[in-house]
């Protein structure tokens, strides 16, 4: 229901605003545009001229041989990075060199390679730091008496979606437990959690299932399924083939920092040029 | 893990949740965490009348006389409250937010001199603004404050070791800023630092002097000093004494902002910026933002501890803001444990308690037992002890060199603390960043995740379906 509003919503958006003229190959409805990214670190190129869109709905594999540029994009899309070079635009609105704070708060949000949970502090407490919109995060809110009674207000309410979305990904039995002794996958669990806690609208997962055992991934995929039936739009680095096969709906491929091919992972499998691009690229 | 129902259903989940009661109550929270304030309480209770009653029947016992034994008491709540509030505004830096701040001297002595200087006499020399005492202290802080918070931003990005060596370097400068010759006094006006030799002011605590003269508190203190003499103990030691509860009061003003700070979402952000700054940054908390409002506000507070300890002398000059006194600070968080609130108000009075003022009160114990004649130099006490009177040694280490004992004290309780217990004495503990009490779920009354939970989920979502509507504004800012 939600997702028929949404397309209605973004289609009468792209048409009036986008002033942009770029063609967009087969995507309709593109929710993330990234065009000529350029990066440099010193005098290694280390994205140059990437260009790709996400559909809005979908979820998109990114893969490529180590070293093609697919974190330092992940990078530049998010703001840990400041691109050299080339735009990246999310709903439309370009979001070229914003800090990562702003852009999580349009919607846009990413996890990392490793986990990167807040170790000392429990999980309920990571959970409760992600919501974007705390009163209670300004100093004086937090401090002084009539303002704080609105504080507490909210932390009851988001207390109780803290513990629904634990229970939707079945870690709630650990609520109370430091994220520092959970394991390598209980971890990417909450972090992919704590993510959806922010309200997004696109997730930018940086290998999702590196390190996570076979059952743990399989319920990760389920997850990450049933988000995208809610309407949540997924970009997914990730080094098991397999996984990109058989759950994306568009593969793209990065070679020495360029889109080497993008397309159905069945096209991506008949291409030459990809399967050239790993043998000789991994070894 | 083994969940029965394969959908995740989240009906059958809730009624595993243990800790489901009774139905909501809007009182919940402060229900929730009254009886830690409480408990929390009572442990420092417990260690202070302890700590008071070891010392008081040690020093009685001893020989060292009653007046003493509570001059000592009182010396150590004096000191407990100052390095209770240090180490409090230190554990906003340090304990929640990670800031590695050695420069606590620097702030407090720019606390101290606005407060010199707004309330010295406007004939003396240097000359001051004749300014009333709160407003000294008003000033004092606010001047700290904003020292704070012209340091911080332009080393935002600096971290760890290298924002401590900034806070170092700040605190140094501002020590050697006061004492240079240029700034003894300022061009051709009468006002300035008073270089070396410091700046002479109305104490901070003629306050007490203030309350004698008010009525009713005037006549209790009164009958206070009476019955103190009495029993031997001397009206200056109760009159400092009165000071000391004026300290106390502020400990628990700085306890309670701490505490709530700490309870609520910005202490969260805090914690994250601790953690992982990168990953706060991308769950699209602003944290420099955060960074700058907790330093600014943790260095005026230091500025206000500087006021109410250097300006309750009579006389400040740069010496007294050796980093030193940033170095104890940092041990009574480390022994109270960095993160904890009720730790570190413990931490301070246990650090003035047994590390600052335990050895001037075995050198007190030692002058009532044997005497004051003692060798002043090592050679002479070890040659005594060759010729066979150990008491020599005893009393120079324990009398001649009682303040250095402090710190063979501080070397010993630091390496016992790290092995035993390096998180500190309180460290160790669960406090929990949020305002509410997380373990408990609100609006479930019978165990029954009611059926508008899921509807709930898909509502939030829609309310993000145009995100450029509602976050649109966050750019330009």
């Amino acid at each position: 229901m939600s997702d028929l509003e949404r397309g209605a919503d973004t289609e009468a958006a792209s048409t009036e605003g986008d002033a942009d003229d770029r063609t967009d190959r087969a995507v309709e409805d593109a929710v993330l545009e990234v065009e000529a990214l350029e990066k440099r670190f010193g005098g290694i190129v280390a994205v140059d001229g990437a260009s790709f869109v996400v559909e809005r709905g979908s979820i998109t594999g990114l893969i490529g041989p180590n070293g093609a540029g697919k974190s330092t994009t992940f990078n530049c899309i998010a703001g840990v990075h400041r691109p050299d070079g080339g735009r990246v635009a999310f709903d439309g609105e370009e979001i070229t060199g914003d800090e990562p704070y702003q852009v999580a708060n349009r919607g846009l949000v990413r996890t990392f390679q490793i986990a990167r949970e807040l170790p000392e502090m429990t999980v309920l407490e990571n959970m409760m730091l992600a919501p974007k919109g705390q009163r209670g995060e300004s100093l004086w809110r937090s401090v002084l008496p009539y303002f704080r009674d609105e504080v507490i207000e909210q932390e009851r309410e988001l207390r109780e979606r803290a513990w629904e979305t634990l229970e939707f990904f079945e870690i709630d039995h650990l609520a109370e437990e430091y994220a520092k002794n959970l394991s390598g996958g209980q971890r990417k669990l909450l972090e992919l959690a704590r993510a959806l806690q922010t309200d997004p609208e696109m997730l930018m997962l940086d290998e999702p299932m590196a390190g996570v055992n076979p059952t743990l991934e399989k319920k990760l995929l389920e997850h990450i399924h049933k988000l995208r039936e809610q309407g949540y739009s997924f970009l997914i680095v990730e080094h098991d083939m397999d996984v990109i096969m058989n759950n994306c709906e568009r593969v793209i491929v990065m070679h020495q920092g360029a889109v080497l091919d993008e397309g159905s992972p069945t096209e991506i499998k008949a291409n030459e040029q990809v399967i050239e691009a790993y043998l000789g690229g991994e070894v | 893990m083994s969940d029965p129902d394969p959908d995740g259903d989240p009906e059958t989940d809730t009624a595993a949740v243990p800790d489901d009661e009774g139905p909501d109550d809007p009182e919940e929270s402060s229900a929730m965490i009254r009886p830690e304030w409480r408990s929390d309480l009572l442990l420092v209770a417990k260690v202070v009348l302890a700590t008071y009653v070891g010392f008081f029947v040690v020093g009685v016992l001893s020989g060292a006389g009653v007046n003493a034994t509570v001059g000592t008491i009182q010396s150590i709540t004096f000191f407990g409250a100052i390095f209770a509030l240090g180490a409090l505004a230190l554990n906003l830096h340090w304990g929640y937010t990670g800031m590695f701040n050695i420069g606590i001297a620097g702030f407090m002595a720019i606390g101290a001199y606005t407060l010199s200087i707004a309330v010295a006499s406007p004939d003396g020399s240097p000359a001051g603004f004749g300014l009333p005492i709160p407003v000294g202290i008003v000033l004092g802080t606010i001047a700290a404050g904003l020292a704070g918070l012209v340091l911080v931003i332009p080393t935002l990005r600096v971290r760890a070791d290298y924002f401590a060596i900034v806070t170092l370097g700040f605190s140094e400068i501002v020590r050697l800023s006061v004492q240079s010759r240029s700034l003894r006094q300022i061009g051709d006006t009468a006002y300035g630092t008073g270089g070396g030799q410091g700046i002479r002011a109305t104490p901070v605590d003629s306050v007490v002097g203030w309350l004698f003269d008010q009525p009713i508190v005037g006549d209790v203190g009164g009958v206070l000093i009476v019955l103190g003499e009495t029993v031997g103990i001397a009206s200056s030691v109760l009159e400092r004494g009165i000071y000391t509860l004026v300290l106390i009061l502020f400990v628990v003003a700085f306890y309670v902002l701490l505490t709530r700070i700490a309870h609520s979402p910005f202490g969260r952000v805090l914690k994250a910026i601790r953690e992982d700054e990168l990953a706060a940054k991308s769950l699209g908390k602003r944290t420099d933002r955060a960074k700058i409002a907790a330093f600014a506000l943790g260095c005026a507070l230091m500025g206000l501890v500087g006021t109410l300890w250097m300006g309750s002398r009579t006389h400040i000059s740069p010496d007294n803001f050796m980093p030193l006194i940033t170095f104890y600070v940092f041990v009574a968080l480390i022994v109270g444990g960095a993160g904890s609130n009720t730790g570190s108000v413990i931490g301070g009075f246990a650090f003035a308690a047994f590390i600052f003022e335990g050895p001037r009160f075995v050198r007190t114990m030692v002058r009532a037992n044997l005497g004051t004649d003692f060798p002043r130099t090592a050679h002479g006490a070890f040659a005594e002890l060759g010729a066979g009177d150990p008491s020599a040694l005893i009393g120079y280490v324990l009398y001649q060199q009682a303040d250095e004992v402090r710190y063979i004290v501080l070397g010993v309780v630091l390496i016992v603390l790290m092995i035993k217990r390096p998180d500190g004495l309180l460290g160790h503990r669960k406090e929990i960043s949020a305002g509410v009490d997380l373990s408990r779920r609100g609006p479930v009354a019978d165990g029954g995740r009611p059926a508008v939970g899921s509807d709930d989920r898909a509502g939030t979502e829609g309310e993000t379906d145009d995100p450029a509507a509602t976050n649109g504004g966050d750019r330009d800012e």
